[in-house]
């Protein structure tokens, strides 16, 4: 990675609505009296936001804080899309490199192998997962980054066969290297760029999948929850209670958003 | 071309067996049987379902008879719907998903191409921005937000349309294929705004314009064939996916479609239908994919080998 790609993409990773709303999330839920599991005994179910009696996004179907609650969830949901990332990062650029550097019968098998979990439905691995382990937040990451990593490691092999091309390369096989010190040494601090923009546009892919599993009830478990948690209940009465819905709704878009925005521009001063 | 077309064929046999294995055994490597939320279930009622159904046999048999059951286009009985075979209960959802899904992505394909022509055509102007940040709030907004955001707005506030139901009204499909049609449009106006950007640029381009071609046609007859490219790869396992139906979109809008039973299915342990389910999914990836290289083929010569 040159100089001037590097600073442009910590120029574009430093992103003050981001930072922000990061910060939001980790100190506001300081901010409120009411914890996201406690129920306000003395106000209403379904109360709606007001600024007088501290529910400032009003209270869910139980007479829970809603200001709490999507504060928290927001962490989870962030949590699980860092941690996500993290785990397809790992499993996608080691099998991608090995493939492209290997080259030849073996890349082309692992490819293979590739296309074929393409057309393996996602939702059925991750329901296996939950069903065989239990409903663990753990599994959640691990059952997203295993599904999350396919494309990762679809761009590192291509980025990784490039490489290999170059001259650098030959001269370090002359000078005697070994295959895995080429990889580690030459090969891998060039795909950090790409890696790094790849796994930004991934951070908001995960945040999303994590969502909706916990939409379908597959994702946290209660007391514990999260945006798709929370905009799941949501939905269910949005009829009566429609902040329910729009308040955890318009922070997982924001949040979707933005990310989305960060990656876009990475990829763009990578170009 | 119909020889390599057959190759691929051939070629999408073992994937599609390769899929069908997998998903096979790792259902019965779940934990839970399909008869375990069944009430009051005395342990020989339990024994004679199971012979009924094979369950009892070794997972190898098991596994064979299917094989041979599928070879006569037979998905097998469904273990939570006892009086429906799994050919029957896709036959009833796959027209209604079908037809949203198809509806859905040529809204997409032609809403977003347009969208991105109108960004195309002058670069990081007005409207180049405000399609691009169309097409970044599109990819924003999960499916299960903006469906019921829909009905919030357009059937609890305004009562514009129903909220949802099957009733062969075409009120009924709107909102559905408006919240499924959203991020094709998004992504097909990114894909096709870049594209043509791209293609606006070169040599033979200059020559339309040059030889006095009018904008309209230089766009459509001579710079439209790449722009195509990427927004049909992307088109491709995205019709496949719209076509087997959305569970949320399904869920959310009531719909008897093809897209709820995967859950429900996985859920119950109705490994048949489960099976039924991923076995239409794969099938139309591969078809789909092959229809996306047939046509990358008539719109680029040089890939015609």
């Amino acid at each position: 990675m040159s100089a001037r790609s590097s600073r442009a993409i910590r120029r574009a990773l430093v992103s003050a609505p981001l930072a922000l709303l990061l910060l939001f999330v980790l100190i506001g839920p300081l901010l409120t009296s009411w914890s996201f599991d406690a129920i306000d005994f003395d106000g209403a179910w379904s109360a709606a936001p007001s600024l007088h009696d501290s529910h400032w996004f009003g209270t869910d179907a139980l007479g829970r804080d809603l200001f709490a609650r999507t504060l928290i969830g927001g962490r989870i949901s962030l949590l699980v899309g860092i941690v996500g990332t993290l785990v397809s990062l790992l499993i996608g650029v080691t099998y991608g490199a090995i493939a492209g550097m290997l080259g030849g019968r073996i890349d082309a098998l692992m490819m293979r192998a590739v296309d074929i979990l393409y057309a393996l439905p996602f939702l059925f691995l991750v329901i296996l997962l939950m069903v065989l382990f239990g409903r663990h937040l753990l599994l959640v990451f691990v059952a997203i980054g295993c599904v999350n990593w396919l494309d990762m490691a679809r761009i590192v092999r291509g980025e990784t066969l490039a490489i290999k091309q170059r001259e650098y390369i030959a001269a370090a096989r002359i000078n005697g290297l070994t295959t895995f010190s080429i990889l580690r040494r030459h090969v891998l601090p060039n795909l950090l760029g790409t890696v790094v923009v790849y796994a930004t546009l991934t951070v908001p892919q995960v945040v999303l999948m994590e969502s909706f599993l916990s939409f379908l009830g597959l994702g946290v478990q209660a007391p514990a929850t999260s945006w798709g948690a929370l905009i799941s209940d949501g939905a269910r009465d949005m009829e009566t209670a429609p902040w329910a819905l729009v308040f955890p709704g318009t922070f997982l878009i924001v949040t979707l958003l933005l990310l989305n925005r960060l990656g876009e521009r990475l990829r763009k001063s990578l170009a | 071309m119909s020889a390599s077309t057959l190759r691929r064929l051939a070629q999408a046999v073992p994937s599609l067996f390769v899929l069908l294995t997998l998903t096979f055994f790792m259902l019965r490597v779940a934990p839970g049987g399909p008869f375990d939320t069944e009430e009051g279930i005395t342990p020989q009622t339990r024994a004679q379902l199971e012979a009924a159904y094979d369950l009892d046999q070794p997972l190898s048999t098991q596994y064979l008879r299917y094989l041979l059951r599928l070879l006569r286009g037979d998905l097998g009985p469904s273990y939570q719907y006892p009086d429906r075979s799994v050919n029957e209960i896709i036959g009833a959802g796959l027209p209604v998903s079908a037809t949203l899904g198809s509806l859905a992505i040529v809204t997409g394909l032609l809403l977003g191409l347009s969208l991105g022509v109108a960004a195309a055509r002058r670069r990081d102007g007005a409207v180049d921005r405000l399609v691009q940040g169309f097409a970044l709030l599109g990819v924003s907004i999960p499916q299960f937000v903006s469906a019921p955001l829909l009905i919030l707005v357009f059937a609890v506030g305004l009562r514009w349309l129903p909220a949802g139901g099957w009733n062969g009204h075409a009120a009924d499909w709107l909102l559905p294929v408006i919240a499924l049609a959203l991020p094709h449009v998004a992504i097909v106006a990114r894909l096709s705004r870049n594209a043509l950007g791209d293609v606006l640029q070169a040599p033979y381009i200059r020559t339309a314009r040059a030889k006095g071609l009018p904008e309209r046609l230089v766009i459509w007859r001579h710079a439209m064939r790449p722009t195509l490219l990427p927004v049909l790869s992307y088109l491709g396992p995205a019709a496949a996916a719209t076509l087997t139906g959305s569970v949320v979109v399904e869920q959310i809008f009531g719909l008897p479609g093809v897209g709820r039973y995967f859950v429900q299915g996985a859920f119950n342990r109705d490994y048949g239908l489960v099976l039924g389910v991923v076995l239409l999914y794969g099938t139309l990836i591969v078809l789909f994919n092959l229809i996306v290289d047939l046509l990358y083929a008539r719109l680029d010569p040089r890939l015609r080998a």
